[in-house]
């Protein structure tokens, strides 16, 4: 089953033009900045917003086309939508949220409760079904919420910021949960995200959005490589590593070490901008807790800028001047030496 | 400065104070409390009692039965012919309710616009039990569209879109979502309009006349008591008093739900 959508739509005196597809399986990840309208992307999904031009088609069957009169009602879609704000409805209690997918489905109420419960539990409420949803705290409301979608039983899934409005402290818990329920979700998903680490960690592909247009779409890595703006590269080109933090060292898949200055123990990536590397002719001197040799591979234009990427155990990506590029006498098969402060590498809980 | 400012807000509060509360006492200090249940043992006295219960019960229902797809529909956009509909509906709160009688019975009466039309079709509104509630449904419906308009204007319609999407049809998500969470001003609206009806005199007296038993509602019983046995006048006053507060409290009880 895939999710094929091409066309445009208007929001007020704005256009949007969209072309993406999403396989069974996979996760796309809408990105850019805001007002972009990766939201308006999920509502003309969902059908809560209808295209003015083009089609929606999910596994073959046509939910939106207007040059053919088709327009497939949200209740008739089977899309399940997961909008920033969690909106429980406040006058059930939390298991009747859940339920309430199921209910509207026609499953009869005793099978439906049972659902529910079901759901609660795997989303780590098992319990908290007879509470109201201004009991929970903002991350167990995003959960119930998740369960709420799942339970309906949907066949795409949407899920718009679900990281957003949840305080720091419980991100972690719920990024791994969404990566758990991702995984096992086997419809097309897509996710709107402002977080580069969210996108790396949770999708497949990765949608770049900028005023109304998808300006660029492929794998973090096909969008680091050949950044088309100035959005894509500062976002998405960034330096991404897999591997695991114990005592302050990272350590890659590839068991090149990096000092960092995090608190997290265990699985994790780091990320680092390319600007935050620095490229030097001889060894430098001073605080930089991270030197070391690298081959020049290859050198790359990207709006203002060139991107410098280096061989060796940990092939990072560089930002530097054109005049650096002079100055360093940098070219391809150089030798140069990298420096890389260990407050620059950004970790986050894989 | 301060002594000032209090006395500043104390005399105006206190004179307030006074206008409130002396005719609560006065009805008090001059009811005869000994003759209420006897009173009310009057076939006359149940029978108008009977009748402001039923028309304003009735009214209350045709209120919320027109009110709610007319508030619904006032709330779901911005027109001209909204904003004209939103004027003749709100009027009977501005109108004097003499007035509000004249222009039902003006409309139809048996020489009304279309009242010569209903009565060929066999239905007389004027001077029966049909035009008490009628009229105060004419008189009270205003203040439930302006509680249940607000009420869906300011309903967030993402829960509404939420349930769309999780498989809920218009008309379940109307029930189990729309309606639930503007409950409270639905309520509220419904209470003012009971209340309204309950108390509705002039406009009644003028449309559907006074006739013992047939439209002759505990307000209009008390007119005729004032004319002729005031203290009469005073207990129907205090039997209609205890009556809607007594049904206000008990209302608000049984519908708070959810909550």
């Amino acid at each position: 089953m895939n999710l094929e959508l091409s066309g445009s739509v208007l929001r007020g005196e704005f256009a949007l033009e969209l072309q993406l597809t999403v396989s069974a399986g996979q996760t796309l990840a809408l990105v850019g900045p805001n007002g972009a309208g990766k939201s308006t992307c999920l509502s003309v999904c969902a059908g809560l917003l209808a295209l003015a031009r083009g089609h929606l088609v999910v596994g073959g069957r046509v939910l939106d086309a207007p040059a053919q009169g088709v327009f497939v009602p949200p209740e008739a879609r089977r899309i399940g939508w997961l909008p920033q704000q969690p909106l429980l409805f406040p006058h059930r209690t939390v298991q009747d949220n859940v339920a309430y997918g199921p209910l509207a489905r026609g499953v009869p109420a005793a099978a439906a409760r049972v659902r529910a419960e079901q759901w609660l539990e795997r989303v780590g409420l098992a319990g908290y079904g007879p509470r109201r949803p201004h009991e929970l705290s903002g991350g167990q409301a995003q959960r119930a919420a998740l369960a709420r979608t799942l339970a309906a039983e949907p066949e795409v899934l949407l899920l718009d910021e679900p990281l957003a409005a949840v305080d720091a402290s419980a991100r972690r818990e719920l990024r791994a949960l969404l990566h758990e329920h991702l995984g096992a979700f086997a419809g097309p998903r897509l996710l709107v995200t402002h977080d580069a680490v969210d996108a790396f960690v949770l999708a497949e592909r990765i949608a770049v959005l900028e005023a109304g247009r998808v300006v660029q779409i492929g794998t973090a890595a096909e969008l680091g490589s050949a950044p088309r703006s100035r959005y894509v590269a500062d976002l998405v080109g960034l330096n991404f590593v897999v591997g695991a933090v114990h005592d302050s060292v990272f350590t890659a898949a590839s068991g090149a070490t990096l000092v960092v200055a995090t608190a997290i123990e265990g699985a994790a990536v780091a990320t680092v901008h390319p600007r935050a590397i620095a490229l030097f002719r001889s060894r430098p001197d001073g605080s930089p807790r991270n030197v070391w040799q690298a081959p020049v591979l290859a050198i790359e234009a990207v709006p203002e800028a060139n991107r410098v990427r280096l061989g060796g155990p940990l092939p990072l990506v560089a930002e530097v001047t054109p005049a650096a590029i002079l100055a360093l006498g940098l070219a391809v098969g150089a030798v140069v030496w990298v420096a890389l402060k260990a407050t620059e590498v950004q970790v986050a809980p894989a | 400065m301060r002594p000032l400012r209090s006395l500043w807000l104390g005399v105006p509060a206190g004179a307030a104070a006074l206008l409130f509360g002396l005719p609560v006492l006065g009805l008090c200090l001059r009811a005869p409390w000994g003759e209420l249940v006897g009173l009310l043992a009057q076939p006359a006295v149940a029978e108008a009692l009977w009748l402001s219960l039923l028309s304003s019960g009735g009214a209350t229902v045709l209120a919320v039965a027109l009110g709610l797809p007319t508030a619904a529909w006032l709330a779901s956009g911005q027109s001209r012919l909204r904003t004209l509909v939103r004027l003749l509906v709100l009027l009977p709160i501005v109108l004097p309710p003499i007035v509000g009688g004249v222009a039902l019975l003006a409309a139809f009466g048996r020489a009304g616009v279309v009242g010569g039309w209903l009565a060929a079709a066999g239905v007389v509104l004027p001077f029966t039990t049909l035009a008490t509630v009628v009229a105060a449904a004419y008189m009270g419906m205003p203040f439930f569209v302006l509680g249940a308009e607000a009420g869906l204007r300011s309903f967030d319609a993402r829960y509404g879109e939420v349930a769309a999407t999780l498989g809920a049809g218009p008309w379940r998500r109307f029930w189990t979502v729309t309606i639930p969470l503007v409950w409270p001003s639905l309520r509220t609206g419904a209470l003012l309009c009971w209340a309204r009806a309950l108390g509705e005199y002039c406009a009644t007296q003028t449309f559907a006349g006074n006739l013992a038993g047939t439209t002759r509602t505990m307000p209009l019983l008390c007119g005729v008591a004032m004319e002729n046995d005031p203290g009469r006048a005073v207990a129907l006053s205090l039997i209609l008093a205890v009556v809607s507060l007594v049904v206000l409290f008990a209302v608000r009880r049984g519908l708070e739900v959810g909550r």
